[in-house]
């Protein structure tokens, strides 16, 4: 298919239609994975409002660990996560860990 | 000869040039005026801000830190879908240097004012084109006054072009610092609601709202930057065109049109000077005293700098000797002078042969008597009489060696 | 016609102000004008031009400043008797000098070296200081100049004052102008 051309684009490199960041799968850059221990996890938000791309997702999933109950659960998008290690550096509780994607082979 | 019917039947107001342009923009009911101040360009800022003080004018008023932030912030505002304004000069322009590529790249309609002014270093507060020269190649569309009822009308006429959606490009609109910002003369104000019948504010088609979210300002790699770039400089080609087309609207409107490039003269000259901005009447004066001894000089006008006029080489072509007088020097260009390039460039691609000579004047706010402008016209008719040899380097009018 | 003044000055007395009410009167009068000072010079005390042009048929075009006027009027008197070459040089044969000064107009005549131009003279200083309490004296010498300038009539020079200042300012300017233009002696 041949891409837009000067007579296709909408002027001044402006967006019309956005979101088009979400056909960019930016998940395909990720050399470590953050894997997240559901068990460990206190619910705390951190990990989702630090992550620079969106991709920490925050479902309305019930999960008991430890005797305590949380009403949401906090999952990756590996759609787009691109495996910066930020999520896990800020955890105050240590629990997300980034594993070599190699070892999923 | 008249360069323009102003003073005909009706009465017309004492302003300075930049007043004018103040009332330019009021009457334009601009939305957003983010500026900062700065010599000689100040007193249109003052005056909008009285405006906006005294609700003559709904606009908001935006204090800025410095001339980068007045432009970033007036293209946010323009993006917006309001209709903005900044003014500077020297300096100021330069510290906008970034923005202005950025302006025009990102297709923001909005009207800035350039109060011309001399750029340092040594410090200088006077006139001349260096500011407005060392700007023509940042894809804005660039129309130079030459007295103060252009500056009042190229306002208007700027956010007419500025907003059609076949330019979308920003529009600066250049007065002489001092000889026109500071110089009181006769201008003819235009009624308010005729103006603004002129230059209707039209929702654009894109603009930031947060109903209907879109990016503007965003990365264009190498896949994508390429096209965009094709798309602005056509549409900065087109802007000759629509400029056409609303100058015409304009003198439907108002009795006053004004050409690209306009000859003074030129049916029996011998040679044809090519000037823009306020010295243009004291070099009309000059020519017209010359050709009452008998030196056939005619002159040449310049009144859109970018886009460059195609009109000028089909005009300057049919004459063997052009002088051409800029304000500014062009350091280490193949002429020496940013017109000269142009105009040589011009001809050359037109296949014509003419000769040019080129003279730089009024650097630093030299100040520009009659017998300076004496001397170029003279001196380009001895060398259209083959009295003269053409010089390769610019000639420096009053320099001291 | 064309008709070319400069007033001489120093900064903070008023002389770009003069220029520009001149031309604001002109122009109300239908005429061409214009009115533009010697740039840059804006440093209380420091000397200052202002230049006015107007013309009843031409449209003025040139942007030079004015170099051969048909009148001068200098403010500060000091700037007559002491500045070399003196600076009403250039000034036309037959024209017109205004000057500021608490001399005997008759003296001023000995002092001024060019005998074939004319002189008027108002001590604008003390009418200023009487109204102003400051030595603003433009539009005390424009009362003066008025005297022997007839281009332009008087009731749009009061117009242009109105339009120019506020209110209390512009009815003691006018005063000026008024007091300036009585007591202005002509040496012709």
């Amino acid at each position: 298919m041949k891409k837009p051309g000067v007579k296709d684009l909408y002027i001044g490199a402006v967006i019309i239609n956005p979101p088009t960041s979400l056909t960019n799968k930016t998940g395909s850059w990720r050399v470590i994975r953050p894997v997240i221990d559901q068990d460990r996890c206190i619910r705390c938000r951190i990990c989702w409002a630090y992550c620079p791309d969106a991709a920490i997702l925050e479902l309305d999933q019930p999960y008991e660990a430890g005797g305590k109950k949380y009403s949401i659960t906090y999952v990756v998008n590996y759609d787009y996560c691109k495996g910066c290690g930020i999520c896990a550096a800020e955890c105050p509780v240590k629990a997300i860990k980034m594993i070599p994607e190699v070892e999923k082979l | 000869m008249s360069m323009n019917k102003v003073l005909e039947k009706k009465l017309l107001e004492p302003l300075s040039g930049n007043h004018a342009v103040a009332y330019a923009v009021r009457d334009c009911d601009v939305d957003v005026i983010s500026a900062y101040p700065i010599t000689p360009q100040t007193t249109i800022v003052e005056k909008l801000a009285e405006f906006v003080a005294s609700g003559e004018l709904d606009a908001e008023f935006l204090h800025v830190e410095s001339e980068h932030s007045a432009l970033s912030a007036a293209i946010g505002a323009a993006a917006s879908g309001a209709r903005a304004f900044t003014a500077t000069s020297s300096q100021g322009l330069a510290l906008m240097y970034e923005v202005l590529f950025i302006a025009s790249g990102m297709r923001i309609p909005m009207v800035m004012a350039l109060v011309t002014r001399a750029l340092s270093a040594p410090i200088n507060i006077w006139n001349d084109h260096s500011d407005l020269m060392a700007s023509q190649d940042t894809g804005w569309i660039q129309l130079v006054s030459t007295n103060n009822q252009e500056a009042y009308d190229f306002i208007i006429i700027g956010y007419k072009l500025s907003e059609r959606e076949d330019v979308m490009l920003p529009v600066m609109v250049a007065l002489d610092g001092y000889i026109q910002s500071h110089t009181i003369e006769p201008v003819q104000l235009e009624d308010p609601e005729k103006v603004r019948k002129f230059v209707p504010k039209k929702k654009r088609p894109v603009t930031l709202d947060p109903e209907k979210p879109v990016s503007f300002g965003t990365l264009g790699d190498p896949d994508w930057y390429y096209e965009f770039k094709i798309q602005q400089a056509e549409a900065l080609e087109r802007a000759y065109q629509a400029y056409k087309e609303v100058s015409s609207e304009f003198s439907q409107y108002f009795g006053r049109s004004y050409e690209p490039f306009q000859i003074l003269y030129g049916e029996d000259s011998d040679a044809i000077l090519v000037v823009l901005g306020a010295h243009t009447g004291t070099f009309l004066k000059a020519v017209e005293m010359a050709r009452r001894e008998g030196m056939k000089i005619g002159l040449g006008v310049i009144r859109m700098l970018r886009p460059f006029p195609p009109e000028v080489s089909k005009y300057l072509s049919q004459y063997s000797f052009i002088g051409v007088a800029d304000k500014a020097i062009n350091f280490g260009s193949a002429s020496g002078s940013y017109l000269t390039n142009d105009i040589a460039t011009s001809l050359y691609l037109e296949g014509a042969s003419s000769r040019i000579t080129t003279y730089i004047y009024g650097i630093g706010g030299r100040p520009v008597k009659i017998e300076d402008a004496l001397y170029v016209v003279r001196h380009l008719w001895r060398i259209s009489k083959r009295l003269e040899e053409v010089p390769k380097k610019p000639v420096f009018v009053g320099v001291r060696y | 016609m064309r008709y070319e003044i400069i007033f001489h000055g120093r900064g903070g007395q008023g002389a770009v102000t003069a220029a520009e009410i001149m031309a604001y009167a002109a122009i109300l009068s239908g005429l061409y004008a214009q009115a533009f000072p010697e740039f840059g010079a804006e440093r209380r005390g420091a000397p200052v031009k202002a230049y006015f042009r107007v013309d009843d048929k031409e449209p003025i075009y040139e942007r030079n400043p004015v170099e051969r006027p048909d009148m001068i009027a200098v403010l500060d008197e000091g700037l007559i008797l002491r500045l070399h070459p003196p600076i009403y040089t250039n000034l036309k044969s037959n024209g017109w000098i205004i000057i500021n000064s608490s001399r005997d107009p008759e003296k001023l005549r000995d002092v001024v070296e060019r005998k074939d131009v004319k002189i008027a003279v108002v001590n604008a200083t003390s009418i200023a200081l009487e109204l102003f309490k400051r030595p603003i004296v433009n539009t005390t010498i424009i009362g003066a100049l008025m005297k022997v300038f007839n281009v332009i009539p008087m009731e749009n020079i009061e117009k242009a004052i109105r339009s120019k200042f506020q209110k209390d300012v512009a009815e003691i300017n006018i005063k000026a102008i008024k007091k300036g233009y009585e007591n202005t002696v002509v040496i012709e």
